[in-house]
């Protein structure tokens, strides 16, 4: 048998690819999650090329309008606002777990605290909506 | 009569003759009630005397076994055949950690940042023992026995792909052990602890990926402890900026 | 190991902001402005005088700086580690610049277009 010529013997390092978010569906929704940033940033963009021709006129408005109406363009939303749901579930789920909320000595259940927080979502959302309608 | 069967395709790795890991399959009896650690001696004992791995309790208290098992980092006392019977299973090393032989790693690096956190109660002033125990109230206890539940079994490690790409960071187990003593009430240690888990490697490596929480075995949630761990440092941070007079 | 102050917990903290601002705002303003109005649904007309009367109001504007801005710095904080996990760390430098610095530009223009309405 052979003795072991060196003091310590060889580790083996595995290599950890850059694919590796495609490996488990887990990693995969991760990334997911973190690309919806990137998404609400090219809409608060395009929100503020939105308000930046509001400023120059109906024409322009109208004009920045029609454009954003073609095919493109709204497959890109209708993308991008699904992105922006999936932010907002998410946060909600994980901020649950990071602030504990206590009510009375009571930890309250983080199941319920999303929902709360889903709750007011909901109400937020119809408000901006009200406001825009009745301006 | 044909005795039902499993296939196993285990990673060997013998330093002295490979150059990397390799599986190696193993058809052995399948029983309802083993688990893969279970099929893991069988090896050892009937097939192949060379196969490598730790293990210890078998019964998931003491976070030796731990090991990739269909991808999921596991401990294989707790990995039972029948559910993943009859497709075969793949045994590897834990994730993110050197291989040493086998399906045994490296943990030195674990053990090197576990002791960094200084995962002991740290006192500006010892309670001499003639004025007796440090007393703690249930709530108190309450604070922080879930992040005491640690075993040390390096799941979390294995499932956390910021510690399999950058090798300082600090890690799951090594955090919430940091914080477990932080919120013990018997302890003053926090600002000792801080430079080490408030640096760059420590806390806010961590993106939230959240899958340490899910493979734990013990419900440790160590993602949860890290979390909180950057809102009390972040509040500390604007205080200390906002307020600095404050700071004596 | 010296005890300077990271700038972490800062980039954090703005990355919470934003993310809250996004979570609870962004999804009824991008249906609204940017699928509801382009597909007719609210026509453009009625909807330049919707914004208009609604923009004019200081207290409409500092809304929409915090439902703009914030988010940018959500999207650099994010964005920063989304690359460090594709395995860029080693451009860490011109990473925080691109990102952070992209989030002060965004900053900038809200507030010079608000400034303008």
């Amino acid at each position: 048998m052979n003795a072991s010529t060196s003091a310590t013997p060889k580790l083996y390092h595995p290599k950890m690819p850059a694919t590796w978010w495609l490996k488990h569906p887990a990693y995969f929704l991760f990334m997911m999650r973190e690309l919806s940033s990137v998404f609400i940033a090219l809409f608060l963009v395009v929100f503020l090329i939105q308000i930046y021709q509001l400023t120059r006129g109906p024409e322009a408005y109208a004009a920045v309008m029609r454009r954003l109406g073609s095919p493109g363009w709204i497959s890109f939303h209708v993308v991008a606002l699904l992105f922006a749901l999936y932010h907002s579930l998410t946060w909600f789920t994980l901020t649950s777990k990071v602030q504990v909320v206590r009510v009375r000595g009571k930890e309250v259940p983080p199941s319920l605290v999303t929902g709360a927080n889903i709750g007011v979502w909901l109400v937020l959302s119809l408000v901006i909506l009200v406001v825009f309608l009745v301006a | 009569m044909n005795e039902p069967t499993v296939t196993l395709q285990v990673t060997r790795y013998r330093p002295e003759q490979d150059s990397a890991p390799s599986p190696q399959a193993f058809t052995i009896p399948y029983r309802q009630d083993w688990v893969v650690l279970d099929a893991l001696n069988y090896i050892k004992d009937q097939l192949d005397g060379t196969l490598t791995f730790r293990w210890s309790c078998r019964m998931g208290v003491c976070g030796s076994c731990g090991m990739m098992v269909n991808g999921v980092p596991k401990l294989t006392c707790a990995a039972f055949l029948r559910d993943y019977y009859p497709h075969a299973i793949r045994v590897e090393p834990l994730a993110n950690f050197p291989i040493m032989r086998d399906l045994v790693i490296d943990m030195s690096d674990f053990l090197h940042k576990l002791r960094s956190v200084k995962p002991w109660i740290i006192r500006e002033t010892e309670k001499p023992v003639s004025e007796g125990e440090y007393l703690q109230t249930p709530e108190e206890l309450d604070a922080y026995k879930q992040f005491s539940m640690c075993i040390n079994c390096m799941l979390c490690y294995a499932a956390c792909p910021v510690y399999g790409l950058e090798p300082t960071f600090l890690g799951p187990a090594a955090i919430a052990l940091g914080y477990r003593y932080n919120l013990d009430s018997r302890d003053e240690g926090r600002k000792e602890r801080q430079p080490i888990i408030a640096s760059h490697a420590g806390i806010w490596e961590c993106t939230f990926v959240g899958e340490c929480s899910v493979v734990c075995p013990k419900s440790v949630d160590p993602a949860a402890a890290i979390q909180r761990s950057k809102v009390t440092t972040a509040m500390d941070w604007f205080k200390s900026v906002l307020l600095p007079w404050g700071e004596r | 190991m010296t005890t300077r102050k990271s700038s972490e917990p800062f980039w954090w903290g703005l990355f919470s902001a934003g993310g809250v601002v996004a979570a609870f705002l962004v999804p009824m303003h991008l249906f609204l402005h940017s699928i509801a109005v382009p597909l007719g649904w609210i026509s453009a007309e009625v909807a330049y005088a919707k914004m208009q009367a609604l923009v004019g109001h200081p207290v409409i504007k500092i809304y929409l700086f915090v439902l703009i801005a914030l988010p940018f710095y959500h999207w650099a904080h994010r964005f920063r580690f989304t690359l460090y996990d594709l395995g860029l760390k080693s451009l860490r430098t011109p990473i925080a610049i691109l990102c952070y610095g992209g989030a002060v530009l965004g900053t900038v223009a809200t507030v010079w277009i608000l400034l303008r309405v």
